[in-house]
């Protein structure tokens, strides 16, 4: 009775070819997200380091925003708000654009808090060898604050990831939306139940790798 | 100009939307603190057990946390709503949605708590055994204490990251802010409440985002 419910095979050999679909999709979308993410919090962090008060300021109220919107709340601000003045995104588009302005924003954050607290000798170093503010923050500072904030660069991109199982909600065939389909196809569980234990073989390694990560940190 | 001001802050249809969002703004405050109470009191408790030389107790605290650590939040919300009932276990969307969050926090939680305890130092444990104190006595009066405090930046965070992860609630039909935003949006044809269902949650977090900015703030300067 519960096996047939939950572990039901034949309802993964009938819909097996669209939950591939959804996890190609979760994977592109990932593929997309993460690095334009990891890219724009990067470049966002170091105009923070490198400009006066009112950029600081800027970058400030740019990550706390993003911080104190729920993603989803952005997405389907995006989707379903933008089309009134005629920005028609389409799901994919919206998808990328509202998780990349939300990561974004926590690698921002992270990135920053690594190059805030790399020692001023190192910049009054890379200065006195006749390099330019940006090279010494390119090739000294961000090096050093990268290695430092390894642990959570890692576990936003965890987050993220898993964020991207909200695009379902704006019709956008991703994984757990694939799965809802093909759920109401069987009319069994079994597909959520199997594309939980996927996210959950594929995702639990780096959980542990994020884990050991942190608590590398506060030991040392 | 005037088609932005017309289409995204309309202020007589905000005002219209105002009271319908300010009751789902309710109910999203009402399942965060849910959320908050059960989440933080369960990731305490397996904290402490954790504590415990029992590779009984810690192994499936391990494999609990883990599991909520690596499951995306809306996938275990769905989970509870839609598969459980086959299993004749039904909960109401909004439990289902506390639950599954509640489930997400008390795993991170437990780790901030966990971070916290295997920060003190080896001293503390051996100087509290020595005076008499059981091993339940030391972690609660000892250890704890200045554990809790060690955590609270991280746990800060991670209670902002879940609590904004009520707005799912909506994909499983609470009438929360977001629903509430989005069905007054397609009635009235015009994408204002959206705007103002975004200001609201700001209003929300943006005091909370700012309140975890300064505690990191006061911790690194106070070590």
């Amino acid at each position: 009775m519960f096996l047939e419910n939950f572990f039901d095979i034949n309802a993964i050999i009938y819909t097996y070819p669209l939950l591939l679909d959804g996890f190609l999709l979760t994977v592109k979308l990932v593929a997309v997200i993460v690095p334009a993410g990891i890219a724009l919090g990067t470049i966002l962090a170091l105009i923070y380091a490198l400009g006066g008060w009112f950029t600081k300021a800027g970058f400030i109220l740019y990550v706390d925003t993003f911080r104190s919107l729920p993603p989803l709340v952005l997405l389907v601000f995006i989707f379903y708000g933008l089309p009134f003045l005629g920005i028609q995104l389409g799901s994919f588009a919206s998808a990328v654009l509202a998780l990349v302005l939300n990561g974004s924003s926590y690698y921002a954050e992270i990135v920053r808090a690594g190059i805030v607290a790399i020692p001023k000798g190192q910049w009054d170093a890379g200065r006195a060898t006749g390099l330019t503010r940006f090279q010494t923050i390119v090739y000294i500072v961000l090096p050093q604050a990268v290695r430092n904030v390894v642990g959570p660069l890692l576990g936003n991109t965890l987050e993220l990831t898993k964020a991207t199982s909200i695009c379902s909600v704006v019709a956008l065939p991703e994984f757990l939306r694939t799965a809802q389909i093909a759920q109401s196809h069987v009319y069994n569980p079994t597909p959520l139940v199997f594309v939980a234990l996927v996210y959950l073989i594929l995702l639990w390694p780096l959980a542990r790798l994020v884990s050991r990560l942190e608590r590398g940190i506060a030991t040392h | 100009m005037e088609q932005i001001q017309y289409y995204y802050f309309n202020l007589p249809i905000m005002r219209d939307a105002l009271p319908t969002m300010l009751h789902g703004l309710g109910l999203t405050v009402l399942m965060a603190l849910t959320t908050v109470a059960m989440g933080v009191g369960a990731g305490l408790l397996l904290a402490i057990l954790r504590s415990y030389p029992s590779r009984w107790i810690r192994w499936p605290i391990i494999c609990f946390v883990d599991v909520f650590r690596s499951l995306p939040q809306l996938v275990i919300i769905i989970l509870i709503y839609f598969a459980l009932p086959y299993a004749g276990i039904e909960f109401s969307p909004f439990w289902s949605t506390v639950l599954g969050l509640s489930l997400v926090l008390a795993a991170f939680a437990q780790e901030s708590f966990w971070a916290g305890i295997t920060a003190t130092p080896r001293g503390q444990w051996e100087a509290a055994t020595a005076t008499g104190l059981s091993h339940t006595a030391t972690v609660l009066f000892v250890i704890l204490p200045p554990a809790i405090k060690t955590s609270i930046p991280s746990l800060t965070n991670r209670i902002i990251a879940v609590t904004k992860g009520t707005a799912l609630g909506s994909a499983v039909a609470v009438q929360e802010l977001l629903a509430h935003a989005q069905s007054i949006q397609s009635v009235v044809a015009n994408p204002s409440p959206l705007t103002l269902g975004a200001l609201l949650y700001m209003a929300i977090f943006a005091p909370m985002v700012a309140f975890s900015r300064w505690l990191e703030w006061r911790y690194r300067w106070s070590r």
